[in-house]
């Protein structure tokens, strides 16, 4: 039972302090969970803490490889207007 | 006609000595002396001192612990300049020692800030490990800090402790209903916290915040970002309010929006205020508060004078093969402050003299606006203000119309001329072909310069005045190397006497 930290990770260190197991490790290209320390802070916190304050959509994953944080759940950007939005930036 | 207390000192050397650049605006004088004192060397609290004092961010503080719908944390462009953007983010000690080389390369460096790119205190570690070395190795500088609120509760005690004086709370609103339209989320308390919730906890924490440090004795500046039907009214009822518990300064900043910022306001079209939204918003605050208006929305490692960064002189790796003395450094510091401070100083004496100066025809008040040549009769209106905007450097009318980053932007009128605001060049971005934009950098200078009717500027070439003319702007290169308000004054003073000033401005044919 561990989380993963993918390449979306932008390196801002606000899981790192709040990791109740010291499972988060700074690594390059991007900050790394030790799945053998990782808890998912079952019996700490009401929420895993790495994922209640990433501010990045789809950087952690479950064990499952699903995104805890999905796509439009922390800007409020539906993923439709985003992909629409990146579009028309590329068309430019 | 007799104008009011415009003074005309004779130009000195270096800096803006002229008053010019903001300085006949009240901010300052509206400030009590023991504030006055307290902020007449940090460029970002005086209008006065940016002329002549430095700043650093250092990029130490890289987590947030909120989210604002104009933020995106994954955002990083070498060109842009806006607030949360950083190239490099150092570690404390690497911090330092950045500090203390752009301490002893540039004299003028009095404030050394940490603004994020996250929240500072939301890494109070690294936030005040920085502070705490910087205190020893560099105790001339003052130390501030920018923040969010939400933690600035936790911290005043420390903030306190490490003698930092000044600190800057960012407040958009004081309602949660407004709140919820600006930040998603907070992180409080283990959990994250959304929607209205989260904006009244922010709130509250962030006037806890600010009377705690009111109550210490440390000065508060209150930011604010005007955000078109989310906040523009409402500002008006947060300068208030701040006021009332204690900020001395507040600074109305407009919202930077565009898609490929990728923040919220961005992609989902919300605009950013115009140039006459952001000043009339200034203006409607200012009987109440002393109002900011030459912050230039710097990025969190920005280095230098306000408007120029020199970051790129100061890399880490450029910085580990400077050979530094810096007890040496310490000194030159100290005597370009004592240099500068006097002169600030006699700036100011001047002005109060001749504020109190009798209205008499032998007053020290000097008239640089003429009589009109008919005598004007009592019901003729005295001429509408006059937007002008300036391409000025040490207070002159000094940079070539082509070579200007920036313009600065006085307002001109019976009752003299008054700083309002500066205009960037060539809008938030360097704008080479990367950017894809189609537009010329001639065609983004003139839309920044709407509103503006008139631009001094001390030459211009023949394909921009051409636009400019067509654009219902005119160009105007006469008053080369003149004070700025004089310039201004003067100019102002023709287009009454040519008859002008009677009827509304011919609005600008920009989009």
């Amino acid at each position: 039972m561990a989380l993963e930290i993918i390449e979306s990770c932008v390196n801002c260190w606000a899981c790192v302090p709040l990791c109740p197991n010291k499972a988060i490790y700074e690594a390059a290209p991007h900050f790394l969970i030790d799945a053998d320390k990782c808890t998912e802070c079952v019996g700490e916190f009401a929420d895993a803490q790495c994922v209640a304050i990433c501010p990045i959509e789809g950087a952690i994953l479950d064990e499952l490889g699903v995104a805890l944080n999905p796509p439009g759940s922390l800007t409020g950007i539906p993923p439709e207007r985003w992909a629409a939005a990146q579009a028309e930036i590329a068309a430019r | 006609m007799d104008l009011p207390v415009i003074e005309n000192a004779p130009a000195k050397s270096g800096g803006c000595s002229t008053g010019s650049c903001g300085s006949t605006a009240s901010q300052m004088d509206g400030m009590p002396d023991d504030i006055r004192a307290r902020v007449q060397d940090h460029p970002c609290y005086s209008e006065d001192a940016h002329h002549y004092f430095a700043r650093m961010h250092v990029a130490v503080a890289p987590a947030c612990n909120i989210q604002c719908h104009y933020c995106n944390r994954k955002y990083d462009c070498a060109n842009e300049s806006r607030p949360g953007v950083v190239s490099e983010l150092l570690t404390p000690a690497q911090a330092v020692k950045k500090t203390l080389a752009v301490a002893a390369t540039i004299p003028q460096m009095t404030v050394l800030g940490i603004a994020g790119p996250g929240d500072p205190l939301a890494n109070p570690e690294r936030t005040f490990e920085t502070f705490r070395e910087l205190a020893q190795k560099a105790p001339d500088i003052k130390l501030c800090v920018s923040t969010n609120g939400l933690s600035l509760p936790d911290h005043v005690e420390e903030l306190a402790k490490h003698n930092i004086d000044h600190v800057t709370i960012t407040i958009n609103c004081v309602d949660p209903d407004v709140g919820a339209k600006i930040y998603p989320w907070i992180f409080w308390q283990n959990r994250r916290i959304h929607g209205r919730e989260a904006a009244a906890i922010l709130i509250e924490r962030q006037q806890q915040g600010l009377e705690m440090l009111v109550a210490k004795g440390i000065l508060v500046k209150v930011n604010s970002v005007l955000i078109p039907g989310v906040n523009d009214e409402h500002l008006k009822e947060v300068s208030k309010i701040v006021k009332a518990k204690g900020a001395f300064l507040h600074n109305v900043m407009p919202l930077i929006a565009e898609a490929e910022h990728g923040t919220f306001y961005g992609v989902m079209g919300q605009r950013s205020p115009n140039p006459a939204e952001l000043k009339n918003l200034q203006d409607a605050c200012e009987g109440d508060m002393n109002m900011m208006r030459h912050c230039r929305q710097c990025r969190a490692d920005a280095v230098g004078l306000l408007g120029e960064d020199r970051g790129d002189e100061f890399t880490m790796d450029k910085i580990d093969a400077m050979d530094i003395d810096y007890e040496a450094a310490m000194a030159v510091r100290a005597e370009f402050r004592a240099r500068a401070t006097a002169e600030l100083e006699a700036k100011r004496e001047h002005k109060k003299n001749a504020a109190h100066a009798p209205q008499s025809p032998q007053a020290q008040v000097v008239q640089f606006m003429p009589r009109p040549q008919k005598p004007a009769q009592e019901s003729a209106p005295a001429g509408r203000q006059v937007l002008m905007a300036v391409a000025a450097k040490g207070g002159l009318v000094a940079v070539h119309f082509g070579h200007a980053r920036e313009f600065l932007v006085y307002e001109a009128s019976a009752n003299g001329v008054k700083f309002v605001g500066h205009r960037k060049a060539d809008a938030y971005c360097g704008g080479d072909d990367t950017c894809g934009d189609a537009e010329s950098t001639l065609d983004r200078t003139i839309k920044a310069l709407q509103g503006c009717e008139v631009v001094l500027c001390s030459k211009i070439g023949y394909e921009p005045w051409g636009n400019l003319e067509a654009a219902g702007i005119q160009p105007n290169g006469e008053h080369a190397m003149e004070p700025i308000e004089e310039a201004v004054a003067a100019v102002w003073n023709e287009m009454l006497a040519a008859g002008k000033l009677a009827a509304a401005p011919a609005a600008n044919k920009v989009a």
